[in-house]
């Protein structure tokens, strides 16, 4: 059953403020979400002033400012600062988006930085993702043939087959879509959520696959697929503008097909 | 999973998107319809009777909280019926472009609120 407020041990209290180091008048304030497993308190958000003129301009530089000059002790996944990795996927003023493509310009007011919505957090913004990855292993995300492949040639594809791939071997499975959806916050358990149905239509779409109707059956569950209802959170937040909505509802109409 | 791991806000922090808005709506007026399909339950009852009972079931439904009752009701039923062909469109695979489903949502508001407007209006000049 849903729980739509908070365990007592989840609930987000009042924490720290830190004010701007030096005297500015372009300050912003940024209200991040903290967790520190070892201290056995509840969450808090500090709220933290920085001067945006010796600042990056996108929401990760922010977060890069805030570590090296005020609080080292500050959390979170990033690598690549240019969209392509994922790790710097959270809820940013209510949208879960990648921190190193948000300008902080589009943000009016302050800045609010969460973790991705509703999933068991490790430290601060860093959420653990064990799960997201094991429902992705399940849909068997790799080529399945009959034949043997062969060393002489490639397996090939007209030109209109590889356009099925596109807006879908685009996902870096950075999991905003998956955590933007009330349906999976409350079935994460049976339900594999938009990035991995993405991921599984990614394959079914593919020409050189021939394990389609394994994997259309696989999926033609009351929970692993239709769990879905087009609440269309997750085509509203992919930062990488694709659309999981849709390639549910492609799955959903070949499954209709399927062993009737 | 670690048990002890707090879960992050979801709901507390989420900003809804016009369609998730409209979502829930859905689920809250099949509901309220379900709930609401009782009253004519009441009603056939009360033709059934006699002509005193269901004058009485009238008279109630003439007061102004019948009336807005009965507001709040087709209300309900507009949003679930055109919502629910908006859903249909998307099982076909149309119209999931965040900007289509954008337009499409407000034409679902805009024709259920003018639709039972016009109904009362009508319903109250004749």
């Amino acid at each position: 059953m849903a729980q739509f407020n908070l365990p007592a041990n989840s609930v987000v209290k009042p924490g720290k403020t830190y004010p701007p180091a030096t005297a500015s008048r372009n300050v912003k304030k940024v209200i991040v979400y903290r967790y520190d497993p070892d201290s056995k308190k509840n969450p808090r958000t500090d709220t933290y002033e920085i001067d945006l003129d010796t600042c990056g301009p996108m929401v990760l530089d922010a977060l890069i400012k805030i570590k090296n000059e005020i609080d080292a002790t500050l959390t979170f996944r990033r690598s690549c600062r240019e969209g392509i990795c994922g790790s710097c996927s959270m809820n940013i003023n209510g949208s879960n988006t990648l921190a190193c493509i948000k300008a902080i310009g589009e943000i009016k007011g302050d800045l609010r930085i969460y973790p991705l919505p509703h999933m068991p957090v490790v430290k601060d913004l860093v959420v653990d993702l064990s799960r997201f990855y094991a429902q992705y292993a399940s849909v068997k995300p790799w080529i399945q043939t009959q034949e043997q492949s062969s060393l002489e040639r490639e397996r090939l594809q007209t030109k209109s087959d590889r356009e099925r791939l596109e807006g879908l071997e685009e996902c870096i499975l950075c999991a905003c879509c998956s955590t933007s959806c009330p349906s999976y916050w409350w079935n994460s358990d049976r339900y594999l959520g938009p990035a991995v149905l993405l991921q599984a239509y990614r394959w079914i779409a593919d020409s050189r696959d021939e394990a389609t109707t394994e994997r259309l059956e696989d999926l033609k569950d009351t929970f692993k697929l239709y769990r879905c209802h087009t609440i269309m959170n997750c085509t509203d937040t992919c930062p990488k503008g694709l659309n999981p909505a849709k390639a549910i509802a492609e799955i959903k109409k070949l499954t209709a097909a399927v062993g009737n | 999973m670690n048990p002890d791991r707090p879960v992050s806000p979801h709901l507390q922090i989420y900003r809804w998107p016009l369609a998730m808005v409209i979502s829930i709506l859905h689920r809250i007026t099949g509901a309220a319809l379900a709930a609401g399909a009782l009253l004519l339950v009441v009603l056939l009852v009360a033709v059934a009777a006699d002509p005193a009972t269901y004058g009485m079931f009238k008279e109630y439904l003439l007061t102004g909280l019948g009336q807005a009752f009965l507001i709040l009701w087709m209300l309900a039923l507009f949003l679930h019926l055109f919502n629910g062909v908006r859903h249909l469109v998307f099982d076909a695979g149309f119209g999931f472009g965040i900007e289509a489903t954008r337009i499409s949502g407000i034409m679902v508001l805009l024709a259920t609120v003018v639709l039972t407007a016009a109904v009362w209006l009508v319903a109250w000049l004749y």
